[in-house]
């Protein structure tokens, strides 16, 4: 009887790998605990162990073959002295082309993958300078540091393991490599204490880049976020500044449950003399960044886990920025508005297919950018236009994003509203682990439409 | 140790009275509605900010507590708008938005004036993280009081100057209490300059009512920490005579307690020094006390007609 070795899921947000190399070869006999191949994931190089033993049978992909989804089977291992009997009933060959068909089959991984429509918006692709080859958000991010950090040598990169082990996230990959270990420091895992170093680092004038390995742990730190870095230029009456991005990824990631998956944007959106930025493609995260580097303000920079292997088309212009402030108007629409950002954006534009599919709705998507301060200027003249609203996004509802534009809209454009706003949330409970309770706490397309038809009185 | 000329020891004089002066006259303010808030007081600690203010290079930095109008004076910044600043009013170093707790100078390289418990701590060794960055020789000097000794990024930030040998001198303010505290209520282990040692800093004590002990001890560190050595912790035995801030009656330690500290009145002991070496005579004293005393008054005087800011202000310097 034979076994099959699958495509492993390295890591949480894993939804396919890289055969790197085979540590075994065809008709090799393997143990338990034997290493088998490295596979190179989304975040890692990674070796791989035998669980099963036997003389392996065949392997299904030839090394550096790139993209095999996780569930997948890459080997086959069984019992030689089985092997003739397996012969007996099929022959071998047929019973590994069998497995070779399978191989082909899509494995969904349900909710690992994001729902992810990556289609450009009309904006984007009016850009002329437009890449042909598409990027990964992560090489977005990492190169937008690279090109700022070779044209300002006080820019320099901390974080836990941003440096030897070329980031949590894969992130910071070849930094150190071309800046250095003078600006590109691995930490100590002691989030409240180098956050107040790099704090007071750009008080004295340089441009740090603070990387969270998630934005859970900003909590560690976030006294010097808020006291330190937010205040001391009004508090200095105008003469200190901190010149600091803290970025990192933000929201729920893949069943890392309650301690790992939250999402702070209406938490550090509520704080004067910080900036709030949420990226939701390789485009705009390469604009933004740019802008948050070379901004004189504290930036929090919250990028999306699930996110880091969208591709995408960016502006390769080293000068090319998004403005802080801005919103992107991702699509057009005259019955409702659905105002979203960071990860949400995909399940927006999902969901307004479907809606115009089925209901005949046409939205409009504006993707806010950034969170802090606020375009208020686009989504009321969007509201003025479809008279609808909802908001999507990923925090809790309690005094979140989407509530502070609810506020807004209501004062400001009340009398151009056709039907109350609505808010689409996670819900109001800690993040569970099971994947099933997960999918349902985090806001889903049907959720959105529900909001849509709501709004628009469709039953 | 320095080698201390004539002129020194006049000089020491001079801002520890200007400092003791200055606070006195704070109290009264205070006292009188003309300062609002939290207002804390550096009396009997003089000889700390000064001591250490005698090996310094002017392109040092400073970071320090809330504590800070002693430290504010020892940089050399004007008592008018130190004071107009605990006034609240548009003269203040912080344009009347800080506050007594909130001061800084970035052109004197004072960096705060901070009033989290221990959050300057980490902020002193990032502003000593770019000194070595940018290649310079400076240090900055990071004070402490000894209630942030039991605060847990003061020890994230002792690893990460060790780590990476930053030039940075810690200097523990021990003046017994941490608001009612008693030290001995507060750490387990009393030897606060000590706690540097699991992470190869060294430390010292050194009696913070006397300048001269200061100094010697600052000295040697200060040039430790310069030569690229990496970090260095002075714990200064010292005592405030005052509460804590100006609404505490200090009732957690005896009037006993406090009237001993005042036997070794650092200004006196400085004074004692000029005498006793004829660096000054009596009269050449009195003068100083006397400009002194007027120099403070007129620094009132200014922080009490100065403008509050104005209602535009509320709005400026959130974001640069």
């Amino acid at each position: 009887m034979s076994t099959e070795i699958l495509m492993p899921a390295l890591s949480p947000t894993m939804t396919e790998g890289n055969l790197s190399k085979w540590l075994i070869k065809k008709g090799d006999t393997v143990k338990a605990g034997d290493l088998i191949a490295e596979i190179e994931t989304d975040k890692a190089t990674m070796e791989v162990e035998a669980v099963d033993e036997g003389v392996v049978l065949d392997l299904l992909f030839k090394e550096g073959e790139a993209n095999i989804p996780v569930n997948k089977a890459i080997a086959i291992i069984g019992d030689p002295n089985e092997k003739v009997e397996v012969k007996k009933e099929a022959p071998l060959e047929k019973v590994i082309e069998e497995k070779k068909i399978e191989k082909n089959i899509e494995t969904k991984i349900e909710n690992k993958k994001a729902d992810i429509i990556d289609t450009p918006s009309p904006k984007i692709e009016e850009d002329r300078n437009l890449s042909s080859e598409e990027i990964t958000m992560r090489q977005a991010l990492r190169d937008t540091m690279a090109e700022e950090m070779r044209k300002d040598n006080k820019v320099f990169i901390l974080g836990e393991e941003v440096a030897e082990y070329q980031g949590a996230y894969k992130v910071t990959q070849g930094l150190l490599q071309e800046f250095g270990k003078e600006r590109v420091l691995d930490t100590p895992i002691s989030e409240h204490g180098f956050t107040g170093l790099a704090v007071g680092a750009a008080f004295k004038g340089l441009r740090p880049i603070l990387e969270f390995m998630t934005f859970n742990f900003s909590m560690q730190a976030i006294d010097q976020i808020i006291n330190s870095a937010a205040k001391t230029l009004y508090m200095s009456g105008g003469q200190i500044n901190c010149p600091i991005v803290f970025r990192g990824p933000n929201g729920a990631a893949a069943q890392v449950a309650a301690q790992h998956s939250q999402d702070f944007s209406s938490w550090y959106s509520q704080v004067p003399g910080l900036k709030v930025i949420a990226p939701s493609t390789p485009y705009n995260a390469k604009g933004l960044l740019r802008s948050a580097i070379s901004d004189p303000n504290p930036v929090i920079f919250l990028e999306n886990e699930i996110l880091y292997g969208l591709k995408g088309p960016v502006n390769n212009d080293i000068n090319f920025s998004i403005p802080i402030g801005k919103a992107n108007i991702e699509k057009e629409g005259k019955d409702l508005t659905i105002v979203t950002y960071s990860i949400m954006l995909q399940k927006s534009k999902e969901a307004a297919i479907r809606l115009k599919e089925e209901y005949n709705l046409d939205s409009e998507i504006i993707d806010l950018q950034t969170l802090r301060p606020l375009d208020t200027e686009t989504i009321l003249n969007s509201v003025k236009k479809t008279n609808r609203l909802i908001t999507v996004e990923e925090s809790w509802p309690f005094g979140s994003v989407g509530s502070e534009i609810a506020n807004i809209v209501q004062r400001d454009a009340f009398d151009y509203l056709d039907s109350p706003v609505i808010k689409v949330n996670s819900a109001d409970v800690p993040m569970p682990y099971a994947l099933s309770l997960e999918k349902l706490y985090l806001p889903q397309v049907d959720d959105i439409i529900n909001a849509a038809k709501k709004v628009s009185y469709i039953k | 140790m320095k080698k201390l000329q004539k002129a020194d020891y006049i000089k020491m004089y001079s801002f520890m009275l200007k400092i003791r002066r200055f606070e006195e006259r704070a109290a009264q303010l205070y006292g009188m509605g003309k300062i609002g808030g939290f207002c804390h007081l550096y009396i009997g600690q003089e000889a700390v900010v000064v001591g250490i203010l005698m090996t310094i290079d002017k392109n040092d930095s400073v970071v320090t507590t809330y504590r800070d109008h002693g430290h504010m004076i020892a940089r050399g910044l004007d008592p008018k708008r130190i004071m107009a600043e605990l006034t609240g009013r548009e003269d203040g170093y912080s344009a009347g938005k800080g506050g007594s707790m909130h001061m800084f100078s970035k052109e004197n390289n004072f960096y705060g004036g901070h009033g989290i418990v221990g959050a300057q701590v980490p902020i002193g060794t990032g502003i000593a993280f770019t000194h070595k960055y940018n290649g310079e020789k400076n240090i900055c000097r990071t004070y402490i009081g000894d209630g942030a000794m039991n605060n847990g990024q003061v020890f994230e930030a002792f690893n990460l100057a060790a780590l990476w040998k930053l030039p940075v001198l810690y200097i523990i303010e021990n003046n017994k209490y941490g608001m009612g505290t008693s030290v001995d209520r507060a750490a387990a282990g009393l030897d606060l300059y000590k706690r540097g040692e699991a992470f190869g800093i060294p430390g010292e004590k050194v009696d913070g009512m006397n300048v001269f002990s200061v100094i010697e001890a600052a000295d040697k560190a200060g040039k430790y920490v310069r030569e690229g050595n990496g970090p260095y912790i002075i714990e200064v035995q010292t005592y405030r005579y005052r509460g804590h801030s100006m609404s505490d009656p200090a009732k957690y330690r005896t009037k006993e307690e406090l009237d001993n500290y005042k036997q070794t009145d650092p200004i006196e002991i400085v004074k004692a020094e000029i005498l006793k070496k004829k660096i000054a005579t009596n009269d050449e004293i009195e003068k100083i006390n006397k400009d002194t005393l007027e120099e403070i008054k007129n620094a009132a005087e200014f922080a009490t007609n100065s403008p509050f800011p104005k209602d535009s202000e509320l709005y400026t310097d959130v974001y640069l």
